[in-house]
C-alpha cells in the first residue's frame, strides 16, 4: 500500500513535470537530401537560428520550441509521408515545404490535421484551392513572371528570346508566366522548349538555341541547369542573357557557372540582408558562419511570424491561429508579414537582381 | 546541315560518356547474371575523387595539362577500382549463390549508401572545377552557324575509342579474358579447372569500377561540375544502353550508348527537348520487342 503511495506520488511529480517543461513542437520540411539539399540546408539553418533566438526570450506562450525537420527530397510522395510524420509528431506550425510539387500534396495532409504552414512556394496552385492553412511568405509565380517577363520585354526589345523550363511545378509556372508576359509587352518569344531536370548534357538545347540566334534565355527552373546550361553554351560559342525566378539567389550558381553567372538576373522579393531592421540577426548569422542568402531568413521569418502569431491568439489552436496570422500584421526579419484571404502575402514586389563578381544586386531599371 | 553536324558531335559525346559506363554493367553482367545498380554511383564517386584530385593538383601548383590529366586519371582509376572491390566484397559476395533477387536488393541497398555517404561527407552543394582544357576548332563555318568541336569533346570520343580496343583484346586474346568467359559460361567447371572464380569476379568489378573512373573524369572536365546525384540519370542511361545493345556484350554496350546518345541530340534538335527520354525508352521497347536478347546480344540458350 505504501509503495503504491509513493509511486502514485513519483507518477503525479512526474506528470506534473512534464506538464511544466511540455515543448511547442514547429516544424520544418524541404529537401534535406536529393538534388536541391542546398536549399533545405539554407531553411533548416534559418530555422534553427530562430528557434535559438525565440527560445533566448523565453519562447513562445511560457513554451519552449522544438524543431522537427521533415526531408521530402522534393518527391512529391515523400512529402506526403513526411506530412503524415508530421502530424503524429502534434507539429503545432509548419514551415515548409520548398518545392511547390510537394508543398500541394503535403498541404492537404496538414489541413486536415489543422496546422498552419507558412511556405515559400510560388507556384500560384498553392494559394488557389481555398485552404486555410497556408500563408504564403514569398511572391507568386504570376507575380514573379510578370515582372520578369516586363522586365525582359523592356529592356531585350527586338532580340530573340527563348522561354525554356525543367517541367516542374514551379518552373513551368514560371516560365508561362513569364512567356504570357512577355508577349502582352509586344515580345514574341522565339522559342518555347522544355528540357529534364537532373540531367548533366544540355549541348543539345544549347546547340538548338544557338541555332536560333537566341541572346536572351528566360528560364523557369532551377539554379543548377542554368548553370550547366551556360558552361555548355559558353563551350559551343553562345553568350546568353538569362532571367530566372527566385531559385537563381542560390550561391551555388556562381560556384558552378563561374564568371557565367554574370548574365544571370532573376527576379526575388527585396533582399532581406539589406532589411535595416534585420541588422542584428544578419550579423549572428555571418558570425555563425552561416551566409543569410536565399532562404535563410524566409524560414528564419516563418519561425518568428508564429513566435508573434501564437500569443496574439493566446492558444496554438488552428482557429486562434489561423485568426491571428490572417488578421495581424508580423515584424520579421524580412520586413512586416500579411495576408490576404488566400493566404498570400499583400506586399510581395518582386525586384530584378543581377550577379556581378558572386554577389548580387538590383539590376539596373 | 551544319546544325546537325553539331548536334551529330553533341550526341557522339554523350554516347561516349553512356557507352563507357554501361560496359561495366554489361560486364558485370556478363560474369554473375546480375544488374549491379551500384554503377552508376561508382561512377559518381569517381567523378569527386577527380575533383577532389583536380583541387589538390591546383593547390601544389601542376599546371601542366598532360600532367594533371594523367595524375588526376591515375588516382581516379585507383581509387574507384578499391571502391568498386570493396562493394563486391561487402555486399555481393556473401550473397554468393542465394536467390537472383538478392544481390539486386543488396545492390540497391549499396547505390543509396554511397549516394547519401557523398552527400554527407562531401555536402549537398555541386562541386565545380574551373574549365581544365578550354577551346577547340572551328570545324565549318556557314552564313548563320558555326560548328565547333571543343578538345574536351575530342578527347572523350578518342579515349572511348582507345579504351573500346583495349577492352575487346583483354577479353578475347589474354588468360584474364579467357578466365572471364569461363566463369561467364559455368562458374562451378571454372573452379573445378582450378581458376581462382572469385577472384576473376572481383578483377571484373574493378575493371568495370575503373572504365566508370575514366568516365568521371572526362564528365568532370566536360561538364565542369559533379553533385551527389549525377550517379542515378547517368546510371539510368547508361544501364538502358547496355540493355538495347545486348546486356552481357561489349560491344553492344558501346553501340547502345552511341545511339542513346545520339537519338538524344538529334530528338532534341529536330523535335523536343522535352520528349527525348520518351523517345529513348521507346526505341528500347521497341528493340526488346524484336530482339529481346538487344541489339548485338546472344538469346540465352537454356542449359538442360
Amino acid at each position: 500500500m505504501k509503495k503504491t503511495l509513493i509511486a502514485t506520488a513519483f507518477l503525479a511529480l512526474g506528470a506534473q513535470a512534464q506538464l511544466a517543461h511540455a515543448d511547442l513542437t514547429v516544424a520544418i520540411a524541404g529537401p534535406m537530401t536529393g538534388q536541391y539539399a542546398s536549399a533545405g540546408d539554407q531553411i533548416r539553418r534559418g530555422a534553427e537560428m530562430a528557434i535559438t533566438d525565440i527560445n533566448a526570450k523565453g519562447g513562445v506562450l511560457g513554451q519552449k520550441l522544438k524543431l522537427e525537420v521533415g526531408d521530402d527530397a522534393c518527391d512529391p510522395k515523400q512529402a506526403v509521408s513526411v506530412a503524415n510524420t508530421m502530424v503524429n509528431k502534434k507539429v503545432v506550425f509548419m514551415h515548409g515545404h520548398w518545392c511547390s510539387s510537394s508543398t500541394i500534396p503535403a498541404s492537404e495532409v496538414y489541413v486536415e490535421a489543422d496546422i498552419p504552414m507558412a511556405t515559400v512556394s510560388t507556384n500560384p496552385q498553392v494559394t488557389e484551392r481555398g485552404l486555410k492553412n497556408i500563408f504564403r511568405i514569398m511572391g507568386r509565380d504570376d507575380q514573379q513572371g510578370l515582372v520578369a517577363g516586363g522586365y525582359i520585354a523592356d529592356k531585350f526589345k527586338g532580340k530573340k528570346v527563348a522561354v525554356l523550363d525543367d517541367k516542374s511545378a514551379y518552373g513551368k509556372g514560371l516560365a508561362d508566366e513569364m512567356a504570357k508576359a512577355m508577349t502582352a509587352k509586344g515580345l514574341k518569344p522565339t522559342l518555347r522548349e522544355s528540357i529534364t531536370a537532373g540531367e548533366k548534357d544540355y549541348s543539345g538545347i544549347v546547340t538548338k538555341l544557338k541555332q536560333a540566334g537566341v541572346e536572351v534565355l528566360a528560364y523557369g527552373g532551377y539554379h543548377t541547369e542554368v548553370a550547366l546550361i551556360l558552361r555548355q553554351a559558353q563551350q559551343a560559342g553562345l553568350k546568353l542573357t538569362v532571367m530566372g525566378g527566385d531559385t537563381m539567389t542560390n550561391s551555388e550558381l556562381v560556384t558552378a557557372a563561374g564568371a557565367n553567372a554574370d548574365n544571370v538576373m532573376f527576379t526575388f522579393s527585396p533582399d532581406p540582408r539589406k532589411n535595416p531592421d534585420a541588422a542584428p540577426v544578419v550579423k549572428r548569422f555571418r558570425d555563425a558562419k552561416v551566409e543569410p542568402e536565399g532562404y535563410v531568413m524566409y524560414a528564419y521569418a516563418a519561425m518568428q511570424l508564429f513566435a508573434e502569431a501564437a500569443p496574439q491568439a493566446k492558444s496554438t489552436k488552428f482557429a486562434d491561429l489561423e485568426k491571428a496570422m490572417r488578421g495581424g500584421t508580423f515584424k520579421t526579419v524580412i520586413g512586416d508579414l500579411s495576408f490576404d484571404a488566400k493566404g498570400d502575402q499583400k506586399k510581395p514586389g518582386f525586384v530584378v537582381y543581377q550577379w556581378k563578381g558572386g554577389q548580387y544586386d538590383y539590376a539596373a531599371k | 546541315m551544319a546544325y546537325a553536324l553539331q548536334q551529330l558531335i553533341n550526341g557522339l559525346t554523350l554516347g561516349a560518356v553512356y557507352g563507357l559506363i554501361a560496359i561495366g554493367y554489361t560486364m558485370v553482367y556478363g560474369i554473375i547474371g546480375m544488374i549491379n545498380f551500384a554503377h552508376g554511383d561508382i561512377f559518381m564517386v569517381s567523378a569527386f575523387i577527380a575533383v577532389t584530385a583536380f583541387t589538390l593538383l591546383a593547390a601544389f601548383d601542376i599546371t601542366s595539362l598532360p600532367l594533371a590529366l594523367t595524375a588526376v586519371l591515375i588516382t581516379a582509376i585507383f581509387f574507384t577500382s578499391a571502391y568498386g572491390w570493396a562493394v563486391e566484397r561487402m555486399a555481393y559476395r556473401p550473397l554468393r549463390g542465394s536467390t537472383r533477387l538478392a544481390p539486386l536488393i543488396s545492390a540497391i541497398g549499396m547505390s543509396i549508401f554511397l549516394q547519401n555517404m557523398v552527400q554527407l561527407t562531401q555536402g549537398a552543394r555541386v562541386k565545380p572545377i574551373p574549365p581544365v582544357i578550354e577551346g577547340g576548332i572551328e570545324l565549318w563555318r556557314t552564313a548563320d552557324f558555326t560548328v565547333q568541336v571543343s578538345w574536351t569533346q575530342i578527347m572523350i570520343v578518342l579515349v572511348t575509342v582507345v579504351l573500346m580496343v583495349a577492352f575487346t583484346w583483354l577479353i578475347t586474346q589474354t588468360a584474364f579474358g579467357r578466365q572471364q568467359r569461363a566463369c561467364e559460361q559455368d562458374s562451378t567447371m571454372t573452379a573445378l579447372l582450378g581458376i581462382n572464380v572469385d577472384r576473376t569476379i572481383s578483377a571484373t568489378f574493378m575493371l568495370g569500377a575503373a572504365l566508370a573512373a575514366v568516365a568521371g573524369v572526362m564528365v568532370t572536365v566536360y561538364y565542369g561540375v559533379v553533385d551527389f546525384f549525377i550517379g542515378f540519370v547517368a546510371g539510368i542511361k547508361a544501364f538502358t544502353a547496355a540493355v538495347l545493345g545486348g546486356i552481357g556484350s561489349l560491344p553492344g554496350a558501346m553501340l547502345g550508348g552511341l545511339i542513346i546518345g545520339l537519338i538524344e541530340a538529334f530528338w532534341a534538335a529536330y523535335l523536343s527537348p522535352e520528349y527525348k527520354d520518351v523517345a529513348t525508352f521507346a526505341i528500347l521497347i521497341l528493340v526488346l520487342m524484336f530482339r529481346p536478347s538487344g541489339l548485338l546480344g546472344r538469346p540465352e540458350v537454356e542449359k538442360v
